[in-house]
């Protein structure tokens, strides 16, 4: 391989980072897809269009964008809130912070429309044949709709999944010392950006191979009793 | 929150000035992407696996990469090499517009050829045989048969693909440039007001998207008429 001048140890701990908001971000964007598909398919209007605003504005603007957005445009109203909590003083999103709740609210844009067309997906008659059982609507929610709704919404929350990974960059731009940012770290002292970018890249890969390969060990195993099934 | 609707509007014309940026480079990547994917579709079909694997190798770098890397190994890591900054190609590869450009056409391609592959093979295998039946071959068949089919068949996922390139192209504010969010992040560094700045330029931003996604309905409903139930 080539010679990164002592920095690996730097990058992998980059790369610790990377894994970890981009966990941080998949658990946000699952609940609030969960939470925006639901609302997207319930019968009060308010809600429908709450969710519809939400999935309209995150999908059409620039990750990069919600990124400088959240980190740089919530103090002013994070600092208002506590000052009605009694706090006086300054309050901001850490990068940390502020790259997860970003990259959470574009997965759960995606998300929800994944969830949503999986949820449709599920035959009417069982839900009925469900109440008919007397089960509550939560209980239905539980036992019917998402264990059969996460099998067909697993193979587009996989996609998303690998997108969001690769998102996870933008957040060096507010200075979280993830992969990228670590790399700039390395190249400011080595002055080699080449060997650095394209040791990050090659990172980046790795990951994009592991979670494709995760993804269809996953499709495999959730598929299991489907008719047609090899396993 | 009180807003400084004063500065949202003195924002304006500059913000305009980037999204003027924005739009050209999404355009010439989008064109010069396209126009790259048509032959690395075609190879990616070819019976010939060695054909099969160099373009498979591009996709896989580009898709499985994030853009922020590609834009900055080609904007700044090429300088590393000597070889680069003495060649001819050194006043293109040095100036941010130029490596946006090439990176974004790059990237686009990409993405547009995986999808262009897609619909070639989702053309159905009895025009094609029926296409060889008249006599007609190679160049041929998919200049006649192939390529027009498949266009069709690729438009809804390109639709979304253009509307992923125009939100990507947000990136090359982090090469200097001063497209909508370079102009955005600008303006905020002299007024210190991000949240106005940001609603003016995600508005801009939305506004775009919307257009764009309008307009491809349009004209999917135009070329895909003829899937369309015949009225009257």
């Amino acid at each position: 391989m080539f010679d990164l001048h002592g920095f690996g140890d730097q990058l992998l701990l980059g790369l610790g980072m990377t894994l970890k908001v981009a966990a941080g971000g998949l658990v946000l964007g699952l609940v609030l897809g969960l939470l925006g598909a639901t609302a997207k398919l319930s019968r009060a209007k308010p809600l429908y269009w709450l969710a519809a605003t939400y999935t309209t504005l995150m999908r059409g603007l620039p990750e990069l964008l919600v990124v400088l957005i959240i980190y740089f445009g919530t103090a002013g109203l994070l600092t208002r809130i506590a000052g009605w909590l009694g706090h006086d003083g300054y309050v901001e999103l850490s990068p940390y912070a502020a790259g997860i709740v970003a990259l959470g609210l574009a997965f759960g844009a995606y998300a929800t429309e994944v969830f949503r067309g999986a949820i449709q997906a599920i035959p009417a008659g069982q839900i009925e044949a469900a109440r008919a059982c007397g089960m509550g609507r939560l209980r239905i929610f539980l036992r019917i709709t998402l264990p059969q709704a996460w099998r067909v919404a697993l193979p587009g929350l996989g996609n998303l999944f690998q997108v969001l990974v690769k998102d996870t960059s933008l957040i060096s731009v507010i200075g979280l010392e993830e992969l990228m940012r670590k790399s700039q770290i390395a190249i400011a002292n080595t002055k080699e950006p080449f060997t650095f970018y394209f040791a990050a890249a090659l990172v980046y890969l790795a990951i994009t191979v592991i979670v494709m390969l995760g993804q269809h060990r996953a499709e495999r195993w959730a598929a299991r009793g489907q008719p047609g099934s090899t396993t | 929150m009180n807003l400084e609707w004063g500065v949202m509007l003195e924002s304006l014309p500059r913000l305009l000035q980037g999204t003027l940026l924005t739009l050209e480079l999404v355009a010439l990547a989008l064109v010069a992407g396209g126009l790259l994917s048509v032959p690395l579709a075609m190879l990616r079909v070819s019976s010939n696996p060695v054909l099969r694997a160099l373009p498979l190798a591009y996709t896989f770098f580009f898709r499985g990469t994030p853009l922020l890397v590609q834009l900055f190994l080609f904007y700044y890591g090429l300088a590393q090499f000597e070889v680069v900054r003495e060649s001819i190609f050194w006043p293109i590869v040095r100036e941010a517009y130029w490596s946006a450009l090439i990176v974004f056409t790059l990237n686009t391609g990409a993405y547009t050829t995986e999808i262009l592959r897609g619909a070639i093979q989702a053309v159905p295998h009895g025009e094609v045989e029926a296409a060889r039946a008249m006599g007609m071959s190679g160049g041929t068949l998919y200049r006649r048969i192939v390529l027009p089919r498949a266009y069709r068949i690729a438009l809804p996922a390109y639709g979304n693909e253009i509307i992923l390139m125009l939100k990507a192209s947000a990136l090359a504010s982090t090469i200097t440039l001063l497209d909508l969010t370079g102009m955005a992040r600008t303006v905020i560094a002299k007024t210190y007001l991000p949240v106005e700045i940001f609603l003016v330029a995600g508005a801009i931003y939305l506004a775009l998207t919307f257009l764009l996604v309008n307009g491809f309905r349009l004209l999917e409903r135009r070329v895909l008429r003829f899937q369309q139930p015949r009225t009257a």
